[in-house]
C-alpha cells in the first residue's frame, strides 16, 4: 500500500459526513476492501508509527498479524511480547525514548494493560491503545461488545487521570481517528485510546487506497541521552504528597483544555427529533437503521453520536435534546454510556436504555420495539 | 438501494469467500459495501456464515434482522435463516443437502442443488459460488460480468489459477438461477 500525503482535513465527525455524502466519488482513487483491524493498523503504520508492541487476541489478532508484517517492511519495530503486561511495558519504554507507539488488544488483555497505563498518564508519555471490545466480564466471548465503556471512559488503572477515548463507527472514521489519536496523544502528553468492538474489527469496508501521513515532532522532553544537556526525568513516582498534587493539578489542567478544545460527535436528522437516540460506534450504526425504521412509522427520529467518549460532548447533547420528548442510549452492554447521556442532560428528558450483553448486538427492529414500548407508556403517564 | 445478503453453511463451503466476491462486486460497481464474517468459534467444523450490504448510502447497522436475500447451504443454516428473509426477499436453497421446505409463503424461494451443480462444473468445492451464481441470476442486485471481475480481485495473483473454474461455477449457478432447475 502506498502512502502520500493529503491536505488536512476538517475534524473527523465533518470529514466522515462529507465522504458519507459521496462529494468527490467520481474523480477519487478506486477504494479497496479492508478489514477493520487492518485498516487501523495501516493507519497507524500511515501515521509514522515507530513501534508496536502486542499479544494475540480474538476479536483484534488481525491488527497484531498486520504490524506483524508492515513494521518490518517499513524498518520499524515490532514486538509480539511474552504477555500484555510487557507490552504496555515496552511501550512506556519507547514513548519515553521518543517513538510513536501503538499497543492494541482487546477487552481482558485491556484490563491486564491498566497498570501500565496509569504509569503513562501519571508520567504524561503518549501512546495510542487499540481496544477491540469483546463480551466479558472475565474471558467472556469474543462476540463484539461495548461492556468496557466505564473502564476506558473512567477507570483503567488506578489514580486520578483521564484519557481521551475515541469511538469510531466505521473503518474510515477509524482510519481518520487513528491519526486522530497520534495527533491528541502528543499535542497532550497523555495515552489516547480507540474504543473499537469486535464487528468493527471484522468487518470489511471500502476505504481509500492510500492513509494520510503525519509530520514526526521534536519533543523537548523525551530520554535520548544527556550527553550535551541536562538530565530529563520522567516518572509517575512523587513521594511527597506536596509534589504529587502539584503534579495532579497539572495533568489536570491538561485534562481541562482537551475538554475545552478536543470534544467531537456527530448527528443525525437532529433538526426536527422529538425521539433522540444516543448510541456510539457499532450501536449507531444499528440506531441508524432504527432511526430510519422509526421515521418510516412516521416518528420524529433523531440520532446524537458521541466520538469523544472521553470528554463526553456533554453540551451537544443537552442542545441536540431541546425538545426531546424522550431520549434512549442504545448499547451493546447492559447500560454505560447511559449514565454520561443521564449525567449531561441532568433531568431535561426522561433518559431509557436499550441493551444486548456478552457479544449479542441489538437489532434495528429490537430498538424500534423498545422505543415504541416507551413512546407507549409514556402516553399513558401523560394522560 | 441497500440489499442484505446473508450467505450460510459448513465452514469449508467457501462461505466467507463468496461473500468477499460479492461485496467486491458492489465496490468495482462505486457502491458502499459491508462484508461481516461470523467468526465464533463455531467456524471450527461447525457452520459459517457472512452478511454482505449492498447500498448506494451509508451503510447503517451491520447486524441484519431483515434480509433481502440468504443463501443457505446446509440444513443447520435453513433452520436458522430462512425466517430472517424479509417479506418478497430471497431464499437460495441448497438442495443437494437440504430436504427440509421453507416454511414461508411471503418470499421467493429459489432451489437450486448448488453441490451437485458445483460438481457438475468441475469441483464441488465451488459450492459457495454456484450459490452466489443462482442469487444473481434470479435477482440481478450487481452485474455478472461485474463478479467474473471481482472473482479475479478476489482471488489475486496467488490463486490466479482458480479464475477460470471459479467464473465456469458462478456461470453454472447463474443458468441455474434464470431457469429455476429441479433436481
Amino acid at each position: 500500500m502506498t502512502v502520500v500525503d493529503r491536505p488536512a482535513s476538517a475534524r473527523p465527525h465533518s470529514a466522515a459526513a462529507s465522504r458519507a455524502h459521496g462529494g468527490d466519488a467520481e474523480d477519487a482513487p478506486q477504494r479497496v476492501l479492508m478489514k477493520g483491524n487492518e485498516a487501523i493498523a495501516e493507519a497507524a503504520v500511515a501515521a509514522g508509527c515507530d513501534a508496536y508492541f502486542g499479544y494475540p487476541i480474538t476479536p483484534q489478532a488481525e491488527l497484531l498479524e498486520w504490524m506483524a508484517r508492515r513494521m518490518p517492511e517499513e524498518g520499524r519495530v515490532f514486538v509480539q511480547a511474552e504477555s500484555e503486561l510487557a507490552a504496555i511495558n515496552m511501550a512506556l519504554g519507547a514513548s519515553a525514548a521518543g517513538a510513536r507507539v501503538l499497543v492494541s488488544s482487546s477487552s481482558p488483555g485491556i484490563s491486564l494493560m491498566a497498570e501500565g497505563m496509569s504509569y503513562m498518564a501519571g508520567s504524561r508519555l503518549p501512546v495510542v491503545l487499540v481496544n477491540v471490545m469483546r463480551g466479558g466480564p472475565g474471558l467472556g466471548s469474543i462476540g463484539a461488545a461495548q461492556g468496557d465503556y466505564l473502564q476506558a471512559t473512567k477507570g483503567h488503572g488506578h489514580g486520578d487521570y483521564r484519557v481521551p477515548v475515541l469511538g469510531p463507527s466505521s473503518i474510515s472514521e477509524a482510519i481518520d481517528l487513528v491519526r486522530e489519536a497520534f495527533i491528541l496523544a502528543e499535542r497532550y502528553r497523555t495515552p489516547v485510546m480507540i474504543l473499537a468492538d469486535g464487528i468493527l474489527g471484522q468487518a470489511m469496508e471500502p476505504v481509500a487506497p492510500t492513509f494520510k501521513t503525519l509530520a514526526k515532532r521534536q519533543p523537548d522532553w523525551i530520554l535520548d541521552g544527556a550527553d550535551h544537556r541536562e538530565p530529563r526525568v520522567l516518572k509517575s513516582l512523587h513521594l511527597r504528597p506536596e509534589d504529587l498534587e502539584a503534579h495532579d493539578i497539572e495533568l489536570h489542567e491538561v485534562y481541562q483544555q482537551i475538554a475545552a478544545n478536543e470534544i467531537r460527535w456527530a448527528g443525525e436528522r437532529l433538526e426536527d427529533a422529538d425521539v433522540l437516540l444516543v448510541a456510539y460506534g457499532t450501536a449507531a450504526r444499528v440506531a441508524r437503521t432504527a432511526v430510519e425504521r422509526l421515521r418510516d412509522e412516521g416518528v420524529r427520529a433523531g440520532l446524537f453520536r458521541p466520538i469523544t467518549l472521553w470528554p463526553f460532548p456533554a453540551a451537544a447533547l443537552r442542545e441536540a435534546a431541546t425538545g426531546a420528548r424522550v431520549v434512549m442510549a442504545v448499547e451493546m452492554s447492559a447500560g454505560q454510556m447511559v449514565e454520561d447521556v443521564r449525567l449531561a442532560l441532568e433531568g431535561a428528558a426522561p433518559v431509557f436504555h436499550h441493551g444486548r450483553m456478552g457479544g449479542m448486538v441489538p437489532s434495528p427492529d429490537g430498538v424500534v420495539d423498545t422505543m415504541r414500548r416507551v413512546l407507549a407508556s409514556s402516553e399513558e403517564a401523560a394522560r | 438501494m441497500e440489499l442484505s445478503t446473508v450467505i450460510a453453511g459448513f465452514g469449508g463451503q467457501g462461505i466467507l469467500f463468496a461473500g468477499k466476491v460479492l461485496a467486491q462486486a458492489g465496490l468495482l460497481e462505486g457502491r458502499e459495501v459491508l462484508w461481516i464474517p461470523s467468526y465464533g468459534p463455531e467456524m471450527r467444523g461447525g457452520t459459517a456464515s457472512c452478511t454482505v450490504i449492498i447500498a448506494d448510502k451509508t451503510i447503517g447497522s451491520p447486524i441484519v434482522d431483515r434480509a433481502d436475500h440468504a443463501v443457505v447451504l446446509n440444513p443447520p443454516s435453513m433452520a436458522k435463516y430462512a425466517a430472517v428473509v424479509a417479506p418478497g426477499g430471497l431464499l437460495v436453497v441448497n438442495t443437494t443437502l437440504i430436504e427440509a421446505e421453507a416454511d414461508r409463503d411471503d418470499i421467493d424461494v429459489l432451489e437450486v442443488p448448488c453441490t451437485a451443480v458445483a460438481k457438475q462444473a468441475g469441483d464441488d468445492k465451488l459450492v459457495s459460488v454456484v450459490a452466489l451464481g443462482a442469487l444473481v441470476g434470479r435477482r440481478r442486485f450487481v452485474e455478472p460480468e461485474t463478479i467474473h471481475r471481482a472473482l479475479a480481485v478476489v482471488l489475486g495473483d496467488r490463486h490466479a489459477d482458480m479464475v477460470e473454474a471459479d467464473m465456469a461455477a458462478f456461470d453454472a449457478g447463474y443458468e441455474a438461477g434464470l431457469e429455476e432447475v429441479i433436481a
